[in-house]
C-alpha cells in the first residue's frame, strides 16, 4: 500500500518524448474520414443528380447530335465512341467536387475539428482521397449502367476493368483536387479552378474526340494532360468488348503515341498513379498549413 | 492495512500537493513587430475553473492557441496536463478538449455521427464508444436528439454538443475560447450550468476566455489580461476587495446633518449633493446600524458592491466593453496585413 502511494508520482511523470502515432489509430482515422465522405454522399441527393447531369447531357445530346455528322464505320458511331469518355468525365468531375468540399469544411469550421485532433495529416488526407475516390467510382458505375441505352455491350471483364481504372483515376484526381482545395481560401475561386483546369483537362483528354491528327500545340497539351493517360486505357477496355472492325478502331481509337511511341495501357496507368501519388504528397504538405 | 490507508489519506489531506494542470512560464508571442502576448506566467490548478478576462485583441485567443499547440510561442514555455506544448504537442492534444469561438461541427452529420468521428480520431476504445457517446449527450441534455442532423440544431444546442464532444475523450483540461459569443442570455446561463456541472462530475479543469464580466464570475480565479500582459490574477472576491469596500448610499431629509452625525460616530461618510455615501466593509450588515444611528428621516437606501467592471477599471484605467477593441483578433489582423 505504502509503496503504491510512493510510486505514484513517478508513474504519473510523463515521458519526455511525444507519443508515437499507432498504425491502428492512423488506419481508424483514415477509415472514419472515408466513412464521413460516404455518409455525406448518401445524404446529398442533389449532388448525385447534378453530378450526373453533365455527363448525361454529353452522352445523349452531344452523342445523338454528332452521330449523323461524324458518321459510322462498320456500325461503330459517335455515341458508342463517346461512352467511355463520358464515364471518365463523371468520375473526374465528382472527384474534383469531393476534393473541393475541403473548402466548405473550412468555411463551416469542421476542418479545424480534424486538424486539432492528435492524428497525422497523412491519415486525414488519405481518408479524404479514398473517400472522394469511392464516391466518384460509384458515380462512374451509375453512368456505366447506361451502356445498353447507347448500344454499348458490357461483359463482366469490362465492368471489373472499368471499375479498377475508375478507382485509380478517381484517386489521382481527388488528390489533385485536394491540393488545390487546401490552398483555395475562398469558395468563389472554385469557379476559376473549374474554368481553367477541369474543363480544359476534360476536353483535352481524348474523352470527346481522339487525340490524334490535331495541331501540334493541341497535341502537346493532350500529351501533358495526365487525364489523357487515364481515359485512353478506359476507352480501350470498353472498345475491346465491342467487336469493332480494325477500320473503325483505326478511325475512332488510334493508339496513343508520344514522340512516335505507342504508350501501352500499363504505362498510362503507371503515369496516372505517379501523378496521384505526387499530388497526394503535395496535399499532405499543404493541408492545414495556414489554419 | 486499514491504518495504512487512513494514514496516507490523512497525509494527503494535511498537505495537498499543488497539482497544476497548466503551467505557463514567460510565454510570449509576437506577430512581426506586434507583441500579442508579453512574458505571461501563471498556473492553473487541477480541477479549477479559470478565466482569462480581457477586451478583444488583448491576447486571450493568442494565449489559448499556444496552450492548445495550435500556435508556436515566440519564447517561453508552457505545460498542459504535464506535457510541453512545443515538444509534445500530440500528448497535449489528446488530453485537452477544445471549444472554439466559431462552430466546428459537420452540419450534414447527426450529432451522434459528429461524436463518433471525434471519438475515433481521439482514440476512444471501440468497446467504450457507444456508452461514452450516450454519456456525453446525456450530460448536456441532448440524449433525445442524438440522431438528428446538426443542421436542425439551434445555436445553443450546437454549442452544448460541442462541449459534449470536447469531453468525449475524457480530457484533463477543457479549453473554451469565448464560448458564449452569439448566444442569448438564457442559453449562456444554461451552458455555464452544464460546464460547471461537468467540471464537478468529470473532474476536468476548465480554462476559458471571455470579455463578459458576468461570465468571468463563473471562474474560481480570474486573470485579467490587457495589451498582452496579465495585470491581475486572483479570485473574484479578492479582486473586488482590491477595488475597495462596499458603499451604502442614502437619501435623507437632511443630507448634511446625516453626514455630520455619521462622521461623529466614526463612519466614513461623505455627502455629494445627491445623497450620502458611506463606505463600509460589509454593506448589507452595516445598513441597520447606519439607519438606527440617524435622527433624520431616511428616504432611500441602496448598497453598492464593487463588481468586476470596477476591478477592470482599477487595473487598466478603462472600462471593458464588448466593442472596446477591433473585432479582429491579433493573429487575424496580422495575417490580413501580410496579405495586402
Amino acid at each position: 500500500m505504502h509503496t503504491d502511494v510512493r510510486d505514484r508520482p513517478e508513474a504519473h511523470a510523463p515521458a519526455k518524448q511525444d507519443v508515437r502515432l499507432s498504425v491502428a489509430r492512423e488506419l481508424a482515422t483514415t477509415g472514419m474520414v472515408w466513412r464521413r465522405e460516404l455518409i455525406r454522399y448518401r445524404r446529398a441527393r442533389t449532388r448525385v443528380i447534378t453530378g450526373l447531369m453533365q455527363p448525361i447531357l454529353y452522352l445523349f445530346v452531344l452523342g445523338y447530335g454528332l452521330t449523323p455528322l461524324v458518321g459510322e464505320t462498320a456500325g461503330f458511331d459517335f455515341k458508342k465512341f463517346v461512352f467511355p469518355g463520358v464515364v471518365a468525365m463523371s468520375v473526374v468531375t465528382t472527384s474534383i467536387f469531393s476534393a473541393i468540399s475541403i473548402v466548405w469544411d473550412r468555411e463551416f469550421g469542421f476542418l479545424r475539428e480534424m486538424l486539432v485532433a492528435p492524428v497525422s495529416r497523412v491519415a486525414l488526407v488519405v481518408g479524404k482521397a479514398l473517400g472522394g475516390a469511392t464516391v466518384s467510382t460509384i458515380q462512374g458505375a451509375i453512368m456505366l449502367a447506361l451502356a445498353p441505352l447507347v448500344g454499348v455491350r458490357l461483359t463482366p471483364t469490362v465492368v471489373i476493368a472499368v471499375f479498377a481504372i475508375s478507382m485509380l483515376m478517381a484517386f489521382s484526381m481527388t488528390c489533385f483536387g485536394v491540393f488545390f482545395a487546401s490552398r483555395l481560401k475562398k469558395i468563389e475561386n472554385f469557379q476559376v479552378v473549374m474554368q481553367f483546369l477541369l474543363l480544359p483537362m476534360l476536353f483535352l483528354s481524348g474523352a470527346l474526340f481522339p487525340p490524334t491528327g490535331l495541331p501540334s500545340w493541341l497535341m502537346f497539351l493532350t500529351r501533358i494532360n495526365p487525364l489523357t493517360y487515364a481515359v485512353d486505357p478506359l476507352k480501350r477496355v470498353v472498345y475491346a468488348a465491342q467487336d469493332i472492325p480494325d477500320a473503325a478502331l483505326e478511325r475512332f481509337d488510334p493508339p496513343l503515341e508520344v514522340f512516335g511511341y505507342a504508350v501501352p495501357s500499363w504505362l498510362s496507368l503507371s503515369i496516372v498513379m505517379m501523378f496521384g501519388v505526387a499530388f497526394l504528397a503535395l496535399s499532405i504538405r499543404s493541408f492545414g498549413k495556414d489554419e | 492495512m486499514t491504518t495504512d490507508v487512513t494514514a496516507s489519506g490523512l497525509a494527503s489531506q494535511t498537505a495537498p500537493p499543488p497539482q497544476a494542470a497548466i503551467t505557463v512560464d514567460n510565454l510570449s508571442k509576437a506577430f512581426g513587430e506586434l507583441e500579442a502576448v508579453k512574458r505571461v506566467s501563471f498556473d492553473v490548478y487541477a480541477g479549477e475553473s479559470f478565466a482569462f478576462l480581457g477586451p478583444n485583441g488583448a491576447g486571450k485567443s493568442t494565449t489559448i492557441r499556444m496552450l492548445c499547440t495550435l500556435s508556436q510561442p515566440t519564447s517561453g514555455s508552457a505545460e498542459v496536463a504535464g506535457y510541453d506544448v512545443v515538444r509534445q504537442p500530440r500528448s497535449v492534444r489528446s488530453r485537452i478538449g477544445l471549444v472554439f469561438q466559431d462552430q466546428t461541427l459537420d452540419e450534414q452529420l447527426t450529432a451522434a455521427e459528429n461524436l463518433r468521428f471525434h471519438a475515433v480520431l481521439y482514440g476512444v476504445p471501440r468497446e467504450e464508444l457507444d456508452s461514452r457517446i450516450g454519456r456525453v449527450l446525456d450530460l448536456v441534455g441532448l440524449e433525445e436528439r442524438g440522431k438528428d442532423l446538426v443542421q436542425d440544431y439551434s445555436g445553443g444546442m450546437s454549442r452544448r454538443l460541442e462541449i459534449a464532444r470536447a469531453l468525449l475523450h475524457t480530457p484533463e483540461v477543457l479549453f473554451l475560447d469565448e464560448p458564449t459569443v452569439g448566444l442569448d442570455p438564457q442559453t449562456r446561463a444554461r451552458m455555464w450550468e452544464d460546464v460547471l456541472r461537468l467540471r464537478d462530475e468529470e473532474g476536468v479543469t476548465v480554462f476559458f476566455t471571455t470579455h463578459y464580466m458576468d461570465e468571468a464570475e463563473y471562474a474560481e480565479r480570474i486573470a485579467i489580461i490587457d495589451h498582452g500582459e496579465i495585470v491581475a490574477l486572483d479570485t473574484p472576491a479578492a479582486l473586488k476587495a482590491v477595488v475597495g469596500k462596499d458603499s451604502i448610499c442614502l437619501s435623507t431629509a437632511d443630507d448634511a446633518a446625516a453626514t455630520r452625525q455619521l462622521r461623529s460616530l466614526g463612519f466614513d461618510a461623505a455627502s455629494d449633493g445627491d445623497g450620502v455615501t458611506i463606505r463600509v466593509d460589509e454593506g448589507e450588515s452595516a445598513v441597520p446600524s447606519v439607519i438606527s444611528s440617524l435622527d433624520v428621516a431616511v428616504r432611500q437606501v441602496s448598497v453598492h458592491k464593487p463588481d468586476l467592471d470596477d476591478v477592470f477599471m482599477q487595473f487598466t484605467g478603462r472600462e471593458i466593453r464588448a466593442d472596446s477593441g477591433p473585432s479582429m483578433s491579433l493573429a487575424r489582423r496580422f495575417v490580413a496585413s501580410r496579405r495586402r
